[in-house]
């Protein structure tokens, strides 16, 4: 504080209480919905105190007890185990690549290195289509695979490990190799200890990553057994002529929030250092 | 920078290299390509076969208006959710930066909507304006507002572009948050001690000193806009009424998976990558060398 101006820090406060309850707003309008009933919820306007059929819908929508909808509890799964291979198995590959560029010279290093640099440029809403193709030849339709496999490059996650490993210290390297540790060994045993704080930041960013995508579970999953729960909301709402049961569209968006949010929330630290990090 | 003590091993790097690459080129690269070969060729009616037809593909999207409007339609909503998103989270960020106390606090209370997904961010909105159930959509119609999403070009902007910048606002903020920290106090007493108002220091310190991260936040943001808010604008217009909010990136999948036209699908695609390159490589030049003094 440089100087005592209790007028501006009122506003300040103001301002700052304004955005969170703006920000806010809608979760707790989704909170409220989700414990009505949908005759309730349709009342225009409805409620803002909370109904009292929390756990009746909750309950509903986690079976499927609901007409045309899938089980949510099968949805989160999908969706959890999605999002735990893809933030996995990009930072494992990453690290390998970046393990490969930085410590070994070989012909065609840095050819491999822009390769993996130009994917940056071809996000997947850009090569839908052919992509979609691809997949559909491999026969990896409603599958894991099909799911997480195409999402797994990542040249922000080489990068972040490249620029981390360029800072650790040549001594370590000679050392290891002087005690005639190979490559590998010195991967596991030196490398892969002194990247666990970048490994905790990545691996936050990329659950979010994985768990709200959206674009590329549209287009591959037909079944519903394999519909990740952001998919399934979308399901819910395009229920064709039927009226959409909102208040058991917003307990599945709350619930599809939770772990998400939980992850921001409670590895907060990471999350922040992720995000800073990766875009370097 | 380079190593100066590395391995030698003949196979291991290539090894290691391995399963980065085969995914880059069986998803990346093969589809890139195939976007590209596919976007000079045009399929018979029945997707039997297909001939080399050149341009053509291009010269009928530029010659088609609703194309051209596409791109209009983009340019707005980007420069829309930048501005505004930009701007509320600035203000935010430099609230937050003057309580020094409590500016954890509010953190907290303003980051995690980035951790909502795209399409759920979508459903909220749709359903807080909702014409007939959602709640804010009945104050305006208490209010008098004509509101109506479904109906009104202008009303479903509006609410695709809330939606967009309620799930930026967060990640802005904490950018700018750091980039507030990371300005030297004393630069800011200096001036306070000549007699500079809050607001004077503001726009001839910090905002200056602020412009690299708030260039590169443009840039994201503008990206952000292009490319992550499909699925806000599949849920809540799908791309309507009329064509009144289709982006580029939701003609595109228009045209490939409703349309079923793959060649300008695949000719739509490669203008994309166009774009996503010459963004990429703004990006690039100037984050390394920052926008500085």
């Amino acid at each position: 504080m440089i100087e005592r101006r209790p007028v501006l820090d009122i506003i300040t406060h103001l301002v700052l209480i304004v955005g969170v309850v703006i920000i806010a707003f809608p979760i707790y309008v989704t909170f409220v919905a989700s414990t009505q009933t949908a005759q309730e919820v349709a009342r225009a306007p409805m409620s803002l105190l909370p109904g009292s059929h929390f756990f009746e819908n909750y309950w509903k929508v986690l079976v499927g007890d609901a007409a045309n909808t899938p089980p949510v509890a099968r949805m989160m799964w999908i969706s959890t185990v999605m999002a735990l291979v893809i933030a996995i198995g990009k930072i494992a590959i990453s690290m390998l690549s970046a393990f490969a560029v930085v410590y070994f010279r070989f012909r065609f290093r840095m050819f491999f290195f822009w390769m993996i640099f130009v994917t940056l440029m071809l996000p997947v809403e850009v090569r839908i289509a052919p992509t979609y193709k691809v997949v559909a030849d491999l026969g990896m339709l409603n599958s894991y695979a099909g799911l997480t496999l195409p999402l797994i490059a990542s040249a922000t996650a080489t990068f972040l490990f490249r620029q981390f490993f360029l800072t650790v210290p040549d001594e370590l390297i000679e050392a290891a190799r002087i005690d005639g540790a190979g490559p590998m060994r010195f991967f596991w045993d030196v490398l892969l200890p002194l990247s666990r704080t970048s490994i905790a930041a990545l691996f936050v960013i990329q659950f979010i990553y994985g768990w709200n995508q959206y674009l590329w579970p549209l287009i591959i999953t037909t079944h519903e057994n394999m519909y990740p729960v952001v998919i399934g909301i979308k399901r819910m709402i395009a229920g064709g002529d039927s009226v959409t049961e909102w208040n058991l569209v917003m307990a599945t968006a709350l619930l599809a929030m939770i772990p998400p949010v939980a992850v921001v929330v409670f590895m907060q630290k990471w999350f922040v250092k992720g995000l800073v990090d990766a875009e370097k | 920078m380079e190593k100066r003590v590395v391995f030698t091993h003949k196979t291991l790097p290539y090894l290691l290299l391995l399963p980065q690459l085969a995914i880059t080129v069986v998803f990346f690269f093969l589809p890139a390509g195939q976007a590209m070969w596919q976007s000079f060729r045009m399929e018979d009616p029945f997707g039997l076969s297909s001939q080399f037809v050149g341009l053509s593909n291009f010269i009928d999207l530029f010659a088609n208006d609703d194309y051209i409007d596409s791109f209009q339609t983009t340019a707005v909503f980007s420069l829309l959710v930048a501005v505004l998103g930009l701007s509320i989270s600035l203000l935010l960020a430099v609230m937050a930066d003057r309580v020094i106390k409590a500016a954890s606090i509010y953190k907290t209370l303003l980051i995690w909507p980035y951790a909502v997904a795209t399409a759920v961010a979508g459903v909220l909105w749709l359903f807080l304006f909702s014409p007939s159930v959602g709640i804010l959509a009945v104050m305006l119609a208490k209010l008098g507002i004509s509101w109506n999403p479904r109906l009104d070009g202008t009303d479903a902007m509006t609410l695709v572009v809330l939606a967009s910048v309620w799930k930026q606002i967060s990640y802005n903020f904490l950018f700018f948050l750091a980039g507030l920290q990371a300005i030297p106090r004393s630069l800011i007493e200096a001036a306070a001690i000549d007699g500079a108002s809050p607001a004077r220091r503001f726009w001839t310190i910090v905002f200056p000193l602020l412009s690299p991260t708030t260039f590169f936040l443009l840039i994201i943001n503008v990206i952000y806009a292009f490319f992550d808010t499909f699925a806000i604008i599949d849920i809540i217009t799908q791309g309507g009424p009329g064509s009144e909010t289709s982006i580029l990136v939701y003609k595109v999948y228009n045209a490939g998976f409703k349309g079923l036209d793959l060649g300008s699908s695949a000719a739509q695609s490669v203008i994309l990558m166009l774009i996503v390159i010459v963004l990429t490589v703004v990006q690039f030049r100037y984050i390394d060398r920052k926008v500085n003094y």
